[in-house]
């Protein structure tokens, strides 16, 4: 269909919707990076010493660290010393007790994204923290998830309240040294979410936690948490938005989770930072590591994302697999256009005996966009029965984008199980025209069909994000099939 | 309802089709037969749409419209269906959804309300049900692991429920059994009305025992070389179409 590729073009012209930027009282660190920098951020947010300490370690090591350039994706050097590496909203100096307290303008940004602070408006049975550059502004429903035990809060808060939980579980998922973005990330992290679900608990909503990036020339690093204990379930998820801006902006995250015997955490990425616009200038590097260790037998750690957003994307949310009968699942979905850049998939390492893992990826790759799926499956000499499928599918729409698949493979053990499947192929002009010859039109088809073959992902989200996904992949893939 | 005047295609510069004349009355059955590479299917591509058909000269008019002017969803709209020789897959996407919204693009294009979901199951199970095939095929992807005979039967039923003013059936019989044969023909039947049209395009003479058209067109080369009733539809059963080259064509080119 020759029109196909010109409306495919004319599609992915679509605008990015929350490229709005907030008119607020900031307070932002000068550009730069040293030592001096590392400090303040910890003494802006009162932390005690053990945790400077921990920071500046990372920062020395990070020194002697190199960016890794075996991502299959190119940017311009990154000078890191031109960088914020701490804004924040300036109420927040006298932290708000309640919403009512909350600066009017930052509501309304929420509002705009449509994630409403008010908890009477919240959708029903979510809790949201929401994080507005380098700090937490609000967190909802804390008294009714206090009441089940769990405790949801700013990683900020979490530190001054229950420092033993924070200590003993912060970088042990994720070690300050394990690479370039997360040694960063350990010194200047700002802040983020940090969840626990004690013992036999399921947590009784969903909680979820809003990333939003506003300040010029600021990266955003923060840090999430998640501990489930002993038979305890919840589920997560994160969204992210950003300005438009001309300049790329860098965003380093930390995940770490960590499930104990058989405890369950779900944890769903809709990820929408501004992908940067269509001659591909600005856009966020969106350079995060994610990782959970199913630690206790039988847990289970579930990643499910979709990207649609930023310029850059290099991420690989992965499970290690140490108990016995411990379960790792990714889900992803994964979108370029116009010039945006994906290099991204996971890890699966087995470790435990009868460990099983599941690897769904689905990219879909449009304009002149290159899409990776990089992933490991690596089955340690003891974990006997080890099981894992992987399933990597990409779809092609028009003729200038690329899709790549990196498998990675290490068995070191005969009983194990491993079976890898993948295909590639183009949105197909048939399949186009079966549904034009039944009265669908050209978008509406496309959209059914790359819903279509994200199907097995988005089943995996909860439910009022599968319809924000869905809508999500209608606006990114706008104009550009073929 | 339909004429098509002098019609001459090409794909990628090979001219296929070479002055087609059909007029096609409501309420009639014309079958289309001709030996294989005589241009059928290219026929019933033009007629839906499909790009990468280049129409050289002549026109087409469906119900007073210049029907090659209108995309492919538009025609649909307007009642045209193509029932496909090759029903392609689609992962992911239930007959159920792909059918509602369909049919309701077909009705909003009319100006009627959009059924509800209710509505549209009751509608569903009521057209599927004398096809022989389980409510289930509903919510299975579009023609996702489907037999051939049940990709026959998944186009007549979607025929069934867009009620269409001009049906085209490209060789809807390849690949039938003959129980699957008479459960598509009495599908095509039941859908016979005074104000229904249908062009089915076939190689074989097997399906019109069962659906009985009202007139017979030979396509060789491009061209419509004889017409006829019924009849003549048996007497290209007995003798072939290679009775059509030899005999036919000469008098047809000297004008007899």
């Amino acid at each position: 269909m020759s029109s196909a590729v010109e409306q495919l073009e004319g599609l992915t012209a679509q605008e990015y919707k929350y490229g709005f930027v907030t008119d607020i009282d900031q307070e932002t660190l000068p550009p730069g990076l040293t030592e001096d920098t590392v400090r303040f951020i910890s003494a802006k947010k009162e932390e005690p010493e053990w945790l400077l300490e921990w920071r500046l370690k990372a920062f020395r090591h990070w020194q002697g660290m190199t960016e890794p350039t075996w991502p299959n994706v190119s940017y311009p050097k990154i000078d890191y010393q031109s960088i914020s590496y701490y804004a924040a909203p300036k109420s927040a100096d006298d932290k708000p007790k309640s919403l009512d307290e909350v600066d009017p303008e930052l509501l309304a940004t929420y509002e705009k994204l449509g994630i409403p602070l008010e908890e009477r408006a919240v959708l029903a049975g979510v809790a949201v923290d929401a994080v507005f550059d380098s700090v937490s502004v609000a967190t909802t429903f804390r008294e009714k998830l206090a009441d089940a035990g769990v405790i949801f809060m700013s990683i900020s808060e979490a530190v001054r309240e229950h420092p033993e939980l924070v200590r003993k579980y912060l970088g042990s998922v994720v070690p300050p040294s394990d690479n370039f973005f997360a040694a960063l990330n350990s010194a200047v992290f700002s802040d983020g979410s940090f969840v626990f679900i004690p013992k036999g608990v399921t947590c009784p909503m969903e909680l979820s936690t809003y990333f939003r990036i506003n300040a010029m020339n600021t990266g955003q690093f923060e840090r999430t948490l998640i501990v489930a204990e002993d038979d305890s379930y919840v589920s997560y998820l994160e969204g992210c938005t950003a300005p438009m801006r001309d300049e790329n902006q860098l965003h380093a995250a930390v995940v770490e989770l960590v499930a104990l015997e058989n405890a369950r955490i779900k944890y769903s990425t809709v990820q929408n930072w501004y992908p940067g616009d269509k001659d591909g200038n600005g856009g966020i590097y969106n350079f995060v590591t994610k990782r959970g260790a199913c630690r206790g037998k039988r847990s289970k750690i579930s990643w499910t994302q979709v990207e649609t957003g930023s310029a850059i994307t290099w991420k690989y949310p992965s499970c290690i697999l140490i108990g016995d009968g411990s379960v790792g699942e990714f889900y992803s979905v994964a979108v370029t256009n116009n010039h945006q850049q994906a290099d991204t998939g996971t890890k699966m390492i087995h470790i435990g005996k009868d460990t099983t893992s599941t690897i769904v990826s689905k990219g879909i790759s449009a304009g002149v966009s290159n899409n990776s799926y990089r992933g490991l499956v690596k089955i340690m000499p003891k974990a006997d029965g080890a099981r894992n499928f992987s399933q990597c599918d990409s779809m092609l729409m028009g003729d200038r984008c690329g899709a790549h698949t990196f498998p990675y493979l290490e068995v070191r053990n005969k009983t194990a199980q491993v079976e890898h499947e993948a295909t590639t192929s183009k949105i197909g002009e048939d399949q186009i025209f079966y549904l034009n010859q039944r009265g669908i039109e050209t978008e509406d088809a496309v959209s059914m069909i790359v819903n279509g073959f994200c199907k097995e992902v988005f089943r995996e989200l909860p439910m009022e994000f599968a319809v924000e996904a869905q809508k999500l992949l209608g606006v990114s893939l706008e104009g550009s099939v073929g | 309802m339909l004429q098509i005047r002098n019609l001459h295609v090409s794909i990628d510069g090979q001219k296929i089709l070479r002055g087609i004349d059909l007029d096609v009355q409501p309420g009639t059955v014309h079958a289309v037969m001709g030996p294989n590479g005589s241009g059928k299917s290219t026929l019933a591509s033009v007629l839906a749409g499909r790009d990468g058909y280049e129409i050289e000269e002549g026109s087409v008019t469906y119900n007073g419209q210049d029907l090659l002017d209108m995309d492919p969803e538009i025609r649909a709209r307007e009642g045209v269906f193509l029932a496909f020789q090759y029903p392609v897959e689609v992962p992911g996407v239930t007959t159920m959804y792909f059918m509602r919204e369909a049919v309701n693009a077909v009705r909003k294009h009319r100006g009627e309300e959009e059924l509800s979901a209710g509505e549209f199951l009751k509608l569903a199970r009521q057209k599927i049900d004398p096809l022989g095939m389980e409510a289930d095929m509903l919510k299975r992807a579009i023609n996702e692991g489907f037999s051939g005979g049940e990709k026959k039967r998944s186009e007549i039923f979607q025929m069934a429920m867009l009620e269409p003013k001009l049906a085209v059936l490209d060789e809807t019989d390849s690949g039938l059994d003959i129980d699957a044969l008479k459960i598509v023909a009495d599908g095509v039947n039941s859908l016979r009305s005074a104000d229904r049209s249908f062009v089915v395009i076939t190689h074989y003479q097997r399906l019109l025992n069962y659906i009985v058209p009202d007139y017979v067109h030979v396509l060789s080369d491009g061209r419509i070389e004889l017409s006829g009733d019924k009849n003549l539809a048996l007497e290209l059963e007995s003798r072939g179409y290679g009775w059509i080259n030899d005999d036919v064509v000469p008098q047809a080119a000297a004008g007899v």
